[in-house]
């Protein structure tokens, strides 16, 4: 299985799915080998491998660097920056680590290479190396499919199903549409349709990705399975939340177009006059945190609101225990798993009608993105109804109890059944 | 007869700590203890100590008489050193007790309040007027805003409450063609008497000093001197005002900027015409020339002589605006009960926090870096209004029932 992001190296949901998936999967009794870019050596593993590319000796020969390269190298790595990298520019709040020094390969003998494992400027670079380093475990690592999660790893993906002549499975969790709009970056496009392409099999998250799949990348339907995400059980009870004056309105996510953080600001914006205990966190940052900064200052509200940039699981976790509402107004969600990590923690959320987690929560108040007025409602109506809560909380969490990675799992392996062995 | 009027700003703010999101309600441990305290103790070291050294030095060379200086130490400044360097608060009651030293009231946390609230205004210069009476014995007469904000609402206050001078920036707004080389009086006042900065002079020392770039570096101490010297004879008082950081932190000890001092001090009183007088001397020496009057309130910074670097974006105002809401409500606290409220209240008024707020970074943003603990105004801001929210809670909860 190939992989960005595992914890505790996790960005987003990526990486929350990817230990979900893998732990199910496990579960039934597949054997997991999850190669990622970077292993930090404090994954939580034990029924399944983790190997890290810059792990991977490779030998200094140049024949097979020569035919690696025709075999796979099919675009230009000098590119644009893809919009990808939008939350990596400067953190402009430095609760975030700190880079790590470079190293340089070993120029004689079997080497390996660096990688950051985080999406820098020079991901694309990384994403081809990462393809080279993975494609060296080809005839070293036994085993019979190959399932690749999302673009960063399509390249490594293709090469390993073209060096071997195993069954592809490629696992969509955004695609670039989601993240960009309706101007995608086109080599990261070219490198998800070539993935759908050379797939035997492609996995979306939702109905809501696979018809993006099947209208913006012209894939026939049927290749594309519909396999929700779902949440692991919480090792502790949500808390009996302290009656407290001040009500937490939370958004979570990274500070970008995709996640609509400013339908966030524009509802926060009509009801700060009603709602004096209201407080509005935003946790994450991105390419639009400025002028999320700005635009809440120009509102007044900074008192109003607190920006906690990027947290750390164990924060967001904390967070969720201080939060009233969830609010995820998702201009376009393949899924939106955190929605499900804020009802675990018996939060009641509010999603947008244009995520995939939509599709599995019937106790979920949803709104189009748009809607920044019945946003403000809804958002009300939690804060000054306890009613509601209750009446979500109960609901939901027997509704969060059929979400489990053992069932997402268990689909997962009937999709892998239907391949040729 | 010539006289020069030394004037130096002693302040040091109360430095936020990354105060976050998680903090709110939690802990109401707002300050970063270790960075003000080690930049105090670096600051004195660098310059608050063998600056107040020199002076002395040069006090006794020279007498009072034919050498003084004015200061202005903030509350923020002396709480700081009293908390972290006492021996630069006795450095300064050293000094003082030359009878070389004029201390100059200002708002005590340092604060903008005069652009808010007339009422805190008044309450906060009270305040530091009595603790320069009870640290040093002084009853100043001699009244100065932060960073020289000046407006003629401003200048009935303060005569009003008995000063007999202010400082002002000698900004071109404010003075059209006249030079700022005379003694002026407030036109909304007339009986305050207005010092106003030569900028030029002030700043070739407090930000040209060590500029290679600049066609007269190097400035010796003849050169500055002779610059002086050739004014027209007619402008007889030059009152030079600058941060007293600039010796030996804004300008290190390596540029010469002790030595340069010292000579140019030396340099100038060779002329036996020549005095450095304190602002209550110069206002007994010289006739007045004439009115000024500001409308809208000037303030020495950057090339704009106006408030921007404090106030000019949304994010500073937001913060000014939720900051002074809570004025009334703390004016509803039971006197004396709640003194760390009080303490917070104070500290967080300071204009540094706004300053870390600025935007304007081109420039005058080499200046507005100088000891800013945040990497962005971006995180100036959401660190403050953290700590806002914590602290209005706190307020809240502490209302009289």
């Amino acid at each position: 299985m190939l992989g960005w992001e595992f914890p505790p190296r996790i960005a987003g949901g990526l990486g929350v799915a990817c230990y979900g998936l893998v732990k199910g999967l496990t579960h039934h009794g597949v054997q997991v080998t999850f190669v990622m870019p970077l292993r930090s050596g404090q994954e939580p593993t034990n029924a399944y491998r983790l190997l890290g590319a810059n792990e991977i000796n490779i030998p200094v020969d140049s024949t097979r660097t020569i035919t690696f390269w025709r075999q796979v190298r099919f675009y230009g790595v000098e590119t644009a920056l893809g919009p990808y990298l939008e939350q990596l520019e400067r953190p402009i709040l430095t609760f975030d680590a700190v880079p790590e020094p470079v190293q340089e390969a070993t120029p004689t003998g079997p080497f390996r290479l660096f990688f950051t494992g985080k999406y820098g400027a020079d991901l694309l670079d990384e994403v081809y190396r990462y393809a080279y380093a993975v494609s060296f475990i080809a005839e070293r690592e036994h085993f019979d499919l190959i399932h690749a999660h999302d673009w960063l790893t399509y390249p490594a993906g293709i090469a390993l199903k073209r060096l071997t002549g195993k069954p592809l499975i490629v696992h969509i969790h955004a695609t670039e549409y989601d993240r960009s709009g309706e101007n995608p970056n086109p080599t990261i496009r070219e490198i998800e349709a070539q993935g759908f392409a050379e797939a035997d099999l492609i996995i979306a998250v939702s109905f809501y990705t696979r018809s993006i799949v099947v209208e913006k990348y012209g894939i026939p339907p049927e290749k594309v399975w519909v396999i929700h995400n779902a949440v692991l059980p919480k090792d502790r009870q949500p808390i009996e939340r302290p009656a407290r004056r001040r009500k937490v309105v939370t958004f979570l996510g990274r500070v970008t177009y995709q996640k609509g953080p400013e339908y966030f600001v524009e509802a926060a914006a009509r009801l700060a006059p009603r709602l004096p205990e209201a407080h509005f966190v935003i946790a994450g940052t991105g390419d639009k945190l400025r002028s999320i900064i700005h635009r809440v200052a120009e509102l007044r509200l900074g008192s109003r609101f607190s920006f906690t940039g990027f947290l750390p699981p164990r924060e967001v976790e904390q967070l969720f225990d201080l939060s009233d509402v969830y609010v995820m107004p998702s201009v376009s969600e393949p899924f939106g798993i955190s929605a499900l990590e804020a009802l675990r923690a018996g939060v009641p959320v509010i999603i947008s009608k244009q995520s995939g987690v939509a599709e599995v929560l019937r106790y979920a108040l949803k709104v189009d993105f748009w809607d920044v007025d019945r946003l403000a409602d809804l958002i009300y109506g939690v804060l000054r109804y306890p009613a509601i809560t209750r009446f979500f909380r109960r609901f939901a969490q027997d509704e969060l109890s059929q979400l489990q990675w053992e069932k997402s799992s268990a689909r997962v392996v009937q999709a892998y059944k239907t391949l040729p062995s | 007869m010539r006289h020069i009027c030394l004037y130096f700003q002693v302040h040091q703010p109360f430095r936020l700590r990354i105060y976050r999101f998680f903090d709110i309600g939690q802990s109401h441990d707002y300050y970063h203890e270790l960075n003000n305290r080690v930049l105090m103790q670096r600051i004195a070291k660098k310059c608050y100590l063998p600056m107040n050294a020199l002076l002395k030095k040069l006090i006794t060379r020279h007498t009072p008489e034919r050498f003084s200086v004015a200061f202005s130490i903030s509350g923020m400044a002396l709480e700081q050193m009293q908390l972290y360097a006492p021996e630069v608060l006795e450095s300064f009651q050293d000094l003082h007790a030359t009878g070389g030293v004029e201390l100059i009231a200002e708002t005590y946390a340092h604060s903008l309040a005069s652009l808010k609230s007339e009422a805190e205004f008044r309450r906060q210069v009270a305040r530091h007027a009595q603790t320069l009476e009870k640290l040093f014995g002084a009853r100043p007469t001699t009244f100065r805003n932060t960073e020289l904000v000046f407006f003629d609402a401003l200048a009935e206050w303060v005569a009003d409450m008995g000063y007999t001078a202010i400082l002002a920036e000698g900004a071109d707004t404010l003075l059209g063609w006249r030079s700022p080389n005379y003694l002026y009086t407030a036109k909304a006042s007339p009986k305050l008497h207005v010092l106003l900065r030569n900028y030029r002079f002030s700043d070739d020392v407090a930000f040209r000093f060590s500029n290679q770039g600049w066609p007269e570096w190097p400035l010796t101490a003849e050169k500055f001197a002779r610059w002086l010297r050739d004014l027209p004879s007619h402008e007889m008082l030059v009152n030079l005002f600058m941060d007293y950081e600039t010796f030996g932190e804004h300008q290190w000890p390596e540029t010469g900027i002790f030595e340069f001092f010292e000579a140019w001090v030396d340099e100038m009183l060779k002329d036996r015409d020549v005095r450095f007088v304190m602002p209550h001397v110069a206002i007994a020496d010289h006739e007045p020339v004439g009115e000024v009057q500001a409308p809208k309130p000037l303030s020495w910074a950057d090339s704009e002589r106006d408030l921007t670097a404090w106030l000019g974006n949304d994010m500073q105002q937001d913060a000014f605006d939720s900051l002074y809401a809570l004025e009334p409500l703390i004016q509803k606290l039971p006197p004396d009960k709640h003194p760390d409220l009080l303490r917070d209240w104070l500290r967080l008024q300071t204009s540094d926090h706004f300053y870390y707020m600025c935007t304007k970074f081109f420039a005058d943003g080499d200046v507005h870096k100088y000891f800013n603990p945040y990497d962005s105004p971006y995180e100036a801001y959401v660190t403050y209004m953290n700590v806002l929210a914590d602290f209005r809670e706190r307020v809240e909860k502490a209302q009289p029932a």
